[in-house]
C-alpha cells in the first residue's frame, strides 16, 4: 500500500519535470517575443519602415534593407522553386526504388545539413567567383535558393503523396498520360501543401546570415540596388551590423530592426500554417 | 468492329502520329523531372568540389597534419592551425546538447505522452516558432541579455564565454532534437503500449521501460540532428562567444568556433591567398563533419522506420 503510494508521489514528481522541460523550452520563447516587442516596438514607426539609415545608422530606418530582403525573396523563390517542385515529381511519381533514387534522397538528406556558412563559402566560390557574377542579388539568390531547396523538395513531395493514389489511376483510366495526369489532376490538389512548403522555405532564406555574408550583402548603399548584378542591403545583415559595428547605436534602432525581421519571418510561418489548417479542413478525400 | 475497319486509313495514320507524338513528349518531359530530380545531388557534388578545389592550395604551406594538429592560428604569419579552433567548435556544441538533451527529451515524451490536447496545441506551434527565429536575432537576445546573465551568475570579467555560446546553441538545437524525438516517439506500434500495461506497468513504467527505448534510433537520429545544427550554426555562436582562442578552450572563458573563424575572416582575406585557402580547407572540415554526423542521423532513422 505504501508502495503503492511512494510510486504514485515518484510519478507526479517525474511528470512535474516533464513539464517543467516543456516549460524551460517555451519560457525562452514568449520572453523573446516579450523582449522584442516591449523595446523594438516603440521603433516601429512608419518613418522607420519607409526612410534609409541616415547619419551613420544612428537615425533614421531600414527601408533599404527590407527592400533588399524582398529582392533576395523573390531571387530565391524563382530559382527554388520550379526546381524543388519537379524535384519532388520526380520522387513521387517518375522514381524507381534503386541506386539513383537513394543517391537523391541522400543528398537532399545532406544538402539541409549543410553549414550556413559552408553555404556561403561556396556560393563565393561559385557564384561569386567562378561564374563572376560578383556579390550580388543574383549571386545571394543562387546561394539561399540552394539552402532551401531540401525544405521545398519535401514538403512538395508530401503534398504529392498525400495525394489518393485513386485519383491518379482515375485519370489513367481516362486515357490521359501520365504527364496529363500529373499536370491535371496530382498537382491541383497538391498545390496548398506546396505553398506551405514554399513558404517556410523563402521564411527561411529571409533570415539567413551567414550565407549572404560573402554573396551579396553591403554594409551601406547610399541608393536602392538598380539590377541583380547589384549588392544589396539585407535585414539581417544589417541588424548584425547595427548590433556589432556601431557601438552609437541606439537601443530602439537596434530592437526595431530584429523586430521587423521577426516579423517577416514568423508573419510568413504564420501564413503558411494558415494555409495547411484551412486546406486540411476543405480536404475532400 | 465494323465501325473500325470501315474508317479511312489516314485517320489511323493521324492517330498513330499523334500517339508518337505524345509518347515522345512524354519521354522529354520524363527526362526533364529526372534532370531536376537530380539537382541535389549535383549541388552537393558541386559543393564538395569547389570547397577541395580552394582548401588543396592551403597545403602548399601547411601539411596536413600540420593543419588539423597545429596548436597556433596566426593567418598573417601563413601560420595556419587549426586544433584549438576544432576543439573550441567542439566545446561549444557537446555542452549545447547536453543542456539540450534531457530538456528537449522531456518536453518529447511531455508533447507525446503526458500533455492535454489543449497544451499540445499550444506547445507544438511554440517550438516551430523557437525553430524559426533568425539566428541573427537568437545571437542579439544572446548578446544583449544572456550574457550580462551569466557575466552576473558566475561572477565573470565578460559574459561572452563558450557557455554563453552553449546556451545559445542549445535553444537553437532543441526544435530539432524535439519534433524528431517525439515522432519517434509517437511512432511506437500501440501493441507496445498495450502489452507493458496489460503486464500491469504504470504509464510511467510504460513510458520509460517500453516507449523510449522502442523509439531510441529515432532518439539517436534526432540527437545527432542536434549536434549538425549546432556545430554548423554560425552567427548567434559568433555573436556571444567573444571569439578569442584558447588551447584547450575552457567553458567560463571566451572561445572560437570553425564557423565563427570562416565568418569574420573571410571578409578581410585576400582572394587566392594562403588565409583564404586555409578558411576553405576550415569549411571543408566543417563539412565533413556535418557530412558524417548527417550520414549517421540518417541510417539511424532509416533503422526506426523499419
Amino acid at each position: 500500500m505504501s508502495a503503492g503510494i511512494s510510486r504514485r508521489i515518484y510519478e507526479r514528481f517525474i511528470y512535474s519535470l516533464l513539464a517543467i522541460s516543456a516549460l524551460v523550452v517555451v519560457a525562452p520563447v514568449i520572453l523573446i517575443v516579450y523582449f522584442l516587442i516591449s523595446r523594438g516596438g516603440a521603433g516601429m514607426t512608419w518613418e522607420f519602415f519607409t526612410s534609409p539609415p541616415r547619419n551613420h545608422m544612428t537615425e533614421g530606418g531600414v527601408f533599404p534593407a527590407i527592400v533588399g530582403t524582398l529582392y533576395l525573396m523573390t531571387g530565391t523563390l524563382v530559382f527554388s522553386v520550379p526546381v524543388g517542385i519537379l524535384a519532388a515529381i520526380y520522387l513521387t511519381e517518375y522514381a524507381k526504388q534503386g541506386p539513383f533514387v537513394r543517391a537523391v534522397r541522400l543528398a537532399i538528406v545532406n544538402l539541409a545539413g549543410v553549414p550556413s556558412i559552408v553555404f556561403g563559402l561556396f556560393g563565393l566560390g561559385l557564384f561569386v567567383l567562378a561564374l563572376k557574377f560578383g556579390a550580388s542579388i543574383l549571386a545571394g539568390s543562387l546561394t539561399l535558393a540552394l539552402l532551401v531547396l531540401p525544405v521545398i523538395i519535401t514538403a512538395s513531395e508530401e503534398a504529392l503523396l498525400a495525394v489518393p493514389e485513386s485519383f491518379r489511376q482515375a485519370s489513367l483510366a481516362l486515357g490521359a498520360t501520365k504527364w496529363q495526369t500529373i499536370q491535371r489532376v496530382v498537382l491541383p490538389n497538391a498545390v496548398p501543401g506546396m505553398i506551405t512548403g514554399i513558404i517556410l522555405g523563402v521564411s527561411r532564406a529571409a533570415g539567413e546570415t551567414a550565407p549572404i555574408l560573402f554573396t551579396v550583402a553591403a554594409y551601406y548603399l547610399p541608393s536602392l540596388p538598380r539590377s541583380i548584378f547589384d549588392q544589396a542591403m539585407v535585414l539581417p545583415y544589417h541588424l548584425y551590423v547595427l548590433v556589432t559595428q556601431v557601438p552609437d547605436a541606439p537601443p530602439h534602432i537596434q530592437w526595431g530592426t530584429a523586430l521587423t525581421l521577426l516579423i517577416i519571418v514568423l508573419g510568413m510561418n504564420l501564413v503558411a500554417t494558415v494555409i495547411r489548417l484551412r486546406f486540411r479542413r476543405a480536404r475532400k478525400w | 468492329m465494323a465501325t473500325q475497319t470501315t474508317r479511312p486509313p489516314e485517320t489511323r495514320i493521324t492517330a498513330g502520329a499523334v500517339t508518337r507524338k505524345r509518347a515522345r513528349k512524354e519521354t522529354l518531359i520524363r527526362f526533364f523531372v529526372t534532370a531536376n530530380g537530380a539537382v541535389a545531388m549535383i549541388a552537393v557534388a558541386l559543393i564538395m568540389l569547389f570547397l577541395l578545389k580552394d582548401a588543396i592550395p592551403t597545403f602548399r604551406y601547411v601539411s596536413v597534419t600540420e593543419f588539423l594538429l597545429g596548436r597556433n592560428w596566426y593567418p598573417l604569419d601563413e601560420i595556419f592551425g587549426i586544433l584549438a579552433i576544432i576543439l573550441g567548435s567542439l566545446l561549444v556544441t557537446a555542452v549545447a546538447i547536453l543542456i539540450a538533451l534531457p530538456v528537449s527529451l522531456g518536453c518529447a515524451i511531455y508533447i507525446a505522452e503526458i500533455a492535454p490536447r489543449s497544451v499540445r496545441e499550444i506547445l507544438k506551434p511554440t517550438v516551430e516558432i523557437l525553430a524559426g527565429i533568425p539566428s541573427i536575432v537568437i545571437g542579439f537576445i544572446g548578446l544583449v541579455i544572456l550574457s550580462p546573465l551569466v557575466k552576473e551568475l558566475f561572477s565573470l570579467d565578460s559574459g561572452l564565454t563558450a557557455l554563453t555560446g552553449a546556451i545559445t546553441l542549445a535553444f537553437m538545437a532543441m526544435p530539432t532534437i524535439i519534433s524528431i524525438s517525439e515522432d519517434a516517439i509517437v511512432a511506437v506500434p500501440s501493441e507496445y503500449r498495450d502489452a507493458s500495461l496489460a503486464l500491469g506497468a504504470t504509464h510511467w513504467q510504460t513510458i520509460s521501460g517500453a516507449l523510449v527505448p522502442a523509439a531510441k534510433s529515432g532518439i539517436t537520429a534526432a540527437v545527432m540532428l542536434g549536434v549538425g545544427r549546432a556545430i554548423g550554426e554560425t552567427m548567434a555562436v559568433m555573436m556571444v562567444t567573444g571569439n578569442a582562442l584558447h588551447l584547450p578552450p575552457k567553458l567560463f572563458d571566451s572561445v572560437r568556433t570553425l564557423t565563427a573563424t570562416i565568418a569574420t575572416e573571410m571578409g578581410e582575406a585576400v582572394q587566392g591567398s594562403a588565409h583564404y585557402h586555409a578558411l576553405f580547407a576550415m569549411g571543408l572540415v566543417l563539412f565533413a563533419i556535418t557530412f558524417a554526423v548527417n550520414l549517421a542521423a540518417d541510417v539511424a532513422l532509416r533503422r526506426s522506420r523499419r
